[in-house]
């Protein structure tokens, strides 16, 4: 009887990502999240009589910027083919996609997952449409209607297969949250699971360890978070482990995630797998994408985030894991590196990004990033007044907090509600004998031995200053008055 | 009954306004239309307006060009705003488009009045209109037999001067067997000449939009105002359209014209055949020199045909599923029972016996035996006619093997199938073909001669028909109708 542990994952993922173009994939109207039901649509994406569709440059351009950042063979001429299958969310009944012909295949994607650096395959990365969305009239099961809403119908797709190099649910994750950081950075998808942008299924197979075959594979659908991929290809993983080690074979069949069950739920069985029927699409001829286009693309390739996150940490000096967090999104780079201009201590920006913005801020995407109220700028000169002594660090939060709130810039803040630093000794100099007056159980004890005495009274000396006494000073002005070591 | 060019002038001289001439023909159409059934729909109010506004133009010295206030009939698979598009089925027998098709678009800027829309074989599948969801129409020249199909309705519109010209749709001969019934001009242009934009698909690769008219210089006209690239058919191409209307004085002193053994096969209506020789002789005698070409995979381009076009039908006509437009049969319990009653209620036979046919021949385990193997032939046929146009400028063969057969005459559909033999194989390699009248029978019904030619040589077809025409009498004869 064999054991689990003797069993490998291999796994695959297929990313769909909404891609950012003004318009929709064969068609002029707006790609836009959010509109009335059927505001955005026109006779070509409804999928009336008679219409034709018409390629979207755009699409192309961000899917070939995408294959060159992932070091794929741009195919000279690919071709669209018509996927069919019936459902009302499609208005076609078939789908405008690539088959045997994609944009580009045979590309990578390197990943670091315990230290360790490794490539995983890109198949291939090709274009399609997106289809609408059913509304039900209350549940599924209840509704005595369902509506269609074509807004989303037509709105470009693209769709990036990885070969079947992971070997683990951690790695599935890794890859699936580096794929995303690079959509983000060559700007052509912005990476919102939530609202559906970018969605993975992941294909798990299980085999013997050196064995170089692979096993029966079976899709899970309905992954949308990272967690998402890494707990469904875990369980999925074992799911099969436990089959085969009790005797039981693998059926390829498409499964479902059931994020709140923790589970996955078989949807349909190979028997009834759809015969999609792929053809050529006879409306579109044969696309060619000339060499000097894509040379031309590859020379304005931003720089991508493992490139970046080296950088970050040769350049600044700082953790690995702060450089891959801070380059998560472009955005968030960029915000850090603005910053680290006006206030060059590279690790104390970090902290305060990682720490202090970034709870703040709803996402570390472009749209949370520039919507923040305090710009890198304001973020520096805060910084600088703590450095400079005008604030303690203590403080220094709280006003990043006002700054927040109000917008307004940290030297304002400061001004207005009085909170500079007490640094002058005379000044002090009375609070703390006021302290040591009303203290005396405190300073007993610190004749006794007790050195923690001296951290209650440099407390007592902060409250009493609604924490502006400078606390260097503060330790200073006590150890001067005490008596000296007990 | 006047040509379109005729109309232009009396228009310019003030003999004809085209208030009146619309009226008229409205009032033509009331009288024969009963027993012609040639329009399924007619836009009386819009067309009254349409003449009126062409009128102040020509008042005011300002016609948009030759086709201003121009009558014409549009097939009923091509997309009119506002106006029902039903494609000859009850599934789309509600549905009023909500655009334009382009060459609507384009006949409209030329100044052309739409009377009205004509009847067809449902979805373009069928040979002799009969296939039509709602009623068959009748050929002109016998009301006992079938004006050809699929665009039997603008065939019987334009002989029976129902109107003065017509768009028909042509996917393996539907507006040149036709034209062939009824004894009119009718042109399918080069593939990619005319905008599919707005023409409901059949097949996709095949279907290309093309005029019907009674001259040789009627149909030019019209094809003028059609053609070009067109940005929302990808498929439509760049290459320049040529003057038409002066292309056709050129004359074809010196043309090598081929005859293709293929084209004379045994079975055929010996009338035709004769016709189709002495045509020859005509050309001949108008300074062409002829030869025998041969296309050897002709034999093989029907069974090509009736593969890849069905399996593009059946990915055409998926969208008709009873959800967003058109017809949706009631009492559907669920999605599925929906879609399965609406279908079997909303398509007729022959629709449903090519969804079958194409969807098999695409099927997994069959896509390379039937749609893979049929492209290949295609590829033969297409091949076949590039090397005998490395040897001559046309090609002049019958547009059908036989003339208008009898209502009801053809029940077994590789009869049917069989009428486009000689058509089919110019839309597998994209050519322009053109129909027109060469001769009668003995009994007077009208018989085709086709012209076939290079990619986008349009310009040649049209100056050869349009010499032979100056020297036959074919044209000039019209059907006796009361």
């Amino acid at each position: 009887m064999s054991r689990a542990a003797d069993y490998e994952d291999v796994i695959g993922l297929e990313v769909h990502a909404q891609l950012l173009t003004r318009s929709k994939m064969f068609c002029g109207c707006p790609t836009t999240f959010g509109g009335a039901p059927n505001s955005q649509t026109c006779p070509i994406c409804q999928g009336m009589p008679g219409v034709l569709p018409v390629i979207n440059r755009r699409a192309v351009e961000f899917a070939m910027r995408t294959a060159l950042a992932l070091h794929c063979t741009i195919n000279s001429g690919c071709r669209f083919a018509r996927k069919h299958y019936y459902y009302p969310d499609m208005p076609k009944n078939y789908q405008i996609s690539q088959y045997e012909e994609p944009l580009a295949v045979e590309g990578w994607l390197e990943i670091e997952v315990g230290g360790q650096v490794k490539r995983i395959g890109i198949q291939r990365v090709h274009l399609e449409e997106d289809v609408g969305k059913l509304v039900h009239e209350g549940t599924l099961e209840t509704a005595r209607a369902s509506l269609v809403d074509f807004n989303r119908s037509g709105v470009p797709l693209m769709e990036i297969v990885s070969k079947p190099d992971i070997r683990s649910p951690e790695e599935a994750a890794v890859y699936f949250k580096a794929l995303r950081a690079i959509l983000i950075y060559l700007g052509v998808c912005d990476g919102n699971m939530e609202e559906g942008s970018l969605r993975c299924d992941t294909n798990v197979s299980i085999r013997p360890r050196g064995s170089s075959e692979l096993g029966t594979k079976v899709e899970v659908k309905n992954l949308n978070s990272f967690k998402n991929v890494q707990q469904a290809t875990a369980y999925e993983g074992e799911r099969q482990r436990m089959a085969i080690t009790s005797g039981q074979t693998i059926v390829q069949e498409t499964r479902l995630w059931e994020a709140d069950r923790s589970y996955t739920l078989s949807m349909r069985s190979k028997e009834y797998a759809h015969d999609y029927r792929y053809f050529p699409e006879p409306d579109l001829v044969p696309l060619k994408v000339e060499q000097r286009w894509a040379d031309q693309l590859r020379t304005t390739l931003p720089e991508l985030p493992v490139e970046r996150q080296r950088r970050f940490v040769s350049q600044y000096g700082l953790p690995a894991y702060d450089a891959d967090l801070l380059t998560q999104s472009r955005a968030l780079a960029d915000y850090y590196e603005a910053a680290v201009r006006e206030y060059p201590k590279p690790k104390v920006v970090s902290n305060w990004v990682m720490s202090e913005l970034l709870r703040e801020l709803l996402g570390d995407d472009e749209a949370a990033i520039s919507k923040s109220p305090i710009p890198p700028r304001n973020l520096a000169r805060l910084l600088a007044l703590i450095e400079d002594g005008t604030i303690s660090g203590k403080i220094a939060k709280d006003v990043f907090e006002k700054m927040y709130r109000s917008g307004e810039d940290a030297e304002t803040i400061v001004r207005r509600e009085g909170l500079v630093q007490v640094a002058d000794a005379g000044a002090l100099g009375a609070v703390v004998g006021q302290v040591l007056a009303s203290n005396p159980g405190a300073v007993e004890d610190w004749k006794k031995g007790k050195k923690q005495s001296l951290g209650f009274l440099v407390g007592q000396v902060m409250k009493a200053t609604q924490g502006k006494a400078n606390p260097a000073l503060v330790n200073q002005l006590l150890l001067e008055r005490l008596p000296k070591e007990p | 009954m006047a040509t379109i060019a005729e109309l232009g002038i009396r228009y310019r001289s003030g003999e004809a306004t085209p208030t009146g001439v619309v009226r008229a023909y409205l009032e033509r159409i009331e009288a024969l239309n009963p027993q012609v059934r040639a329009y399924f729909t007619v836009t009386r109010d819009t067309a009254l307006a349409q003449a009126e506004a062409a009128e102040k133009r020509l008042k005011a010295g300002a016609p948009l060009g030759l086709l201003d206030g121009i009558p014409l009939a549009i097939k009923d698979v091509i997309c009119t705003k506002g106006i029902r598009t039903a494609c000859g089925s009850k599934i789309l027998e509600p549905f009023v488009p909500p655009y334009d098709a382009t060459v609507i678009a384009r006949l409209g800027a030329a100044g052309a009045i739409i009377l009205g829309k004509t009847n067809m074989d449902e979805f373009a599948m069928g040979s002799s209109t009969e296939n039509s969801a709602f009623f068959p129409t009748r050929n002109p020249w016998d009301l006992g037999r079938v004006p050809g199909g699929s665009s039997g309705g603008s065939a019987a519109a334009v002989a029976a001067d129902l109107a003065l010209g017509a768009l028909g749709s042509d996917t393996g001969g539907s507006i040149r067997q036709p034209a062939a019934f009824c004894g009119t001009v009718g042109l399918k242009p080069t593939y990619g000449r005319v905008s599919r934009y707005g023409l409901v698909a059949f097949a996709s690769s095949l279907d290309q939009i093309g005029p019907f008219a009674r001259d040789v210089r009627g149909a030019a006209l019209i094809l003028q105002a059609i053609a070009g690239h067109d940005p929302l058919d990808s498929t439509s191409t760049e290459v320049p359209v040529p003057d038409y209307t002066a292309a056709l004085g050129r004359g074809i002193e010196g043309l090598r014209v081929g005859v293709p053994a293929e084209y004379f096969i045994e079975g055929m209506d010996p009338e035709v055949e004769a016709a189709v020789r002495a045509a020859i002789d005509v050309l001949k005698g108008l300074g062409a020199r002829t030869e025998k070409v041969s296309l050897p995979h002709t034999d093989y381009a029907l069974a090509a045909y009736y593969l890849i076009a069905p399996a593009e039908a059946s990915s055409n006509l998926a969208r008709y599923d009873g959800v967003k437009y058109g017809y949706r049969a009631a009492g559907g319990k669920d999605l599925i029972q929906m879609y399965g009653r609406t279908r079997a209620e909303g398509f007729g036979a022959e629709v449903k016996r090519r969804i079958m046919l194409g969807t098999y021949a695409l099927s997994a385990g069959y896509y390379e035996a039937y749609y893979g193997k049929a492209q290949r032939v295609r590829t033969l046929v297409r091949r076949d006619f590039q090397q005998a146009f490395e040897r001559v400028d046309l090609l002049v063969c019958p547009t059908a093997p036989s003339v208008a057969f009898k209502l009801g005459d053809k029940e077994d559909p590789l009869q049917m199938y069989l009428c486009d033999v000689f058509t089919i194989p110019v839309n597998l390699a994209g050519l322009p073909g053109l129909s027109l009248p060469g001769g009668f029978t003995a009994t007077g019904l009208p018989i085709g001669l086709q012209l076939i030619g290079k990619p986008f040589d349009e310009a040649t077809l049209l100056s050869a028909a349009y010499a032979y025409e100056q020297v036959t009498p074919w044209h000039t004869r019209a059907p006796e109708l009361a």
